[in-house]
């Protein structure tokens, strides 16, 4: 599904991609997880073509981001995303949230639209909330919205950056739970968070990434006994200590 | 001892009108023009293309450095003579269309400064948002960016519109009979000039304090 070669990324003279590769089947739950600065959003942006990347290939469901005039856009609009901060539209209500592009890009009508977004609201718990606007509602229900916002678009893949460090701690769960079902139903998923419980939980593997670079990709069972690198285990005991 | 003689205002109220209406097409033209011009400018400055963003940031450049009077006239030496050839239309009045052009001209170098600020001001997470749900540069634009930035201008857009109101009467230099024209022409021939201009002033000063006022009161509505 997301196959990652070599990837290499610079920001002038700072490397922030180091030679990184991972493959990342249909269905697969992948968690990254590495400090901050490490470049996990980084790399999971240049999936989706948000961040440019200079060496290295990057094949994502048979189309490859390094053949130069690709349609960018047809690509991402085949990737859902959601990220730290929601990023709803705030000029818009939930429903239209969840309508604009699917009308705009994908050319659906409005009823089938809206049906559709009725359904996806349904499904993370917020039906009834589809003529609020994104300031009326908590950082958990916006978080939501926008996990059914990309999922509107009938994405083959699922990038999460972050989805949960901007929450406060009670909203947590609530959106965790809702990536849980999707991972549950089969849904491929990459997923940047510190939250070890999920990856405990749905992943199937664990990437840890420091300073740019992959140090480890293993299924969970093997991340979270104690083959690991030192880097990493280092980095665990610490998230892990509370 | 000086005596104010305001008779004459009333007979010229008609005229007066007449003026004022002329005033507030130019205005509204202006102001029409020049946003959807200075939208155009401001994403091409913005825009990734050194070539596009270079000639926006000229034309910007250009038109903030000259003083309008200079714009109004060159548009009125100009002006006719491309129009006529295009339109061939002999009875039109080259003076209002050269004042219509040059402050739509004018006015949209303002504008695209104004725009491109609150472009700006829109979070950069929207333009990702936007893109990552498949839509295009453009889309993102249209639907998600300026929907927001022009919410959040819409108190330095009128207040813009409050000042090109009153530059307007820049018109005169070309012999357009606009509000103040009107005024200055009916006190001169009634030899009430004093009169008629504080008149006008004060029309001038309502209109634009009221807007103004509105513009406050917009600006504080929008930021809570």
């Amino acid at each position: 599904m997301i196959s990652i070669k070599g990837v290499s990324k610079w920001y002038g003279d700072f490397q922030v991609l180091r030679n990184c590769s991972a493959e990342i089947g249909k269905g697969e739950v992948v968690v990254i997880c590495g400090p901050s600065g490490s470049g996990k959003s980084t790399l999971i942006k240049t999936i989706n073509g948000l961040e440019a990347f200079q060496e290295g290939e990057l094949v994502v469901d048979g189309t490859s981001l390094n053949k130069r005039g690709i349609d960018l856009a047809k690509l991402r609009s085949r990737v859902g995303m959601v990220f730290q901060h929601f990023e709803l539209f705030p000029h818009l209500n939930v429903l239209r949230n969840l309508t604009i592009s699917q009308c705009r890009v994908l050319g659906r009508g409005r009823k089938e639209a809206e049906e559709n977004a009725l359904k996806l609201l349904g499904m993370v718990g917020l039906e009834a909330y589809c003529r609020k606007f994104p300031a009326q509602l908590s950082g958990g229900q916006q978080q939501r919205v926008a996990i059914a916002r990309a999922l509107s678009m009938d994405p083959v893949a699922m990038l999460f950056d972050e989805p949960t460090s901007a929450l406060d701690p009670e909203m947590i769960k609530e959106v965790l739970d809702v990536m849980v079902d999707l991972a549950k139903n089969g849904m491929t998923m990459v997923v940047v968070t510190h939250e070890m419980g999920f990856a405990k939980q749905v992943a199937d593997r664990v990437i840890f990434m420091d300073h740019g670079s992959i140090l480890e990709d293993k299924p969970k069972e093997e991340f979270f006994g104690s083959s690991g690198s030192e880097r990493c285990q280092q980095f665990l005991s610490k998230i892990l200590a509370h | 001892m000086f005596e104010f003689d305001w008779s004459s205002i009333p007979g010229a109220l008609p005229y007066l009108a007449e003026g004022m209406v002329r005033t507030l097409q130019i205005t509204f033209i202006a102001v029409l023009i020049g946003i959807a011009l200075g939208t155009v400018l401001a994403t091409l400055r913005l825009s990734k293309s050194r070539f596009l963003s270079g000639v926006a940031a000229a034309y910007v450049t250009i038109f903030r450095s000259i003083p309008l009077v200079m714009v109004l006239l060159w548009f009125y030496l100009l002006v006719p003579q491309l129009i006529s050839r295009i339109f061939n239309r002999p009875n039109l009045d080259i003076r209002v269309l050269a004042s219509f052009v040059a402050f739509s001209a004018f006015e949209a170098s303002y504008y695209a400064e104004i725009i491109r600020a609150g472009i700006q001001s829109i979070p950069k997470g929207q333009f990702a948002a936007g893109n990552a749900l498949g839509m295009s540069g453009f889309q993102t634009m249209r639907l998600v960016i300026l929907p927001q930035a022009f919410r959040r201008m819409i108190p330095l857009l009128l207040t813009q519109a409050v000042i090109l109101f009153q530059d307007t009467s820049l018109v005169y230099v070309i012999g357009l009979q606009d509000f103040f024209g009107v005024a200055y022409n009916v006190g001169n021939r009634d030899g009430t000039l004093v009169e008629l201009l504080l008149f006008a002033g004060a029309v001038y000063f309502v209109v634009c304090f009221a807007a103004s006022n509105l513009a406050r009161y917009l600006q504080k509505r929008l930021a809570s």
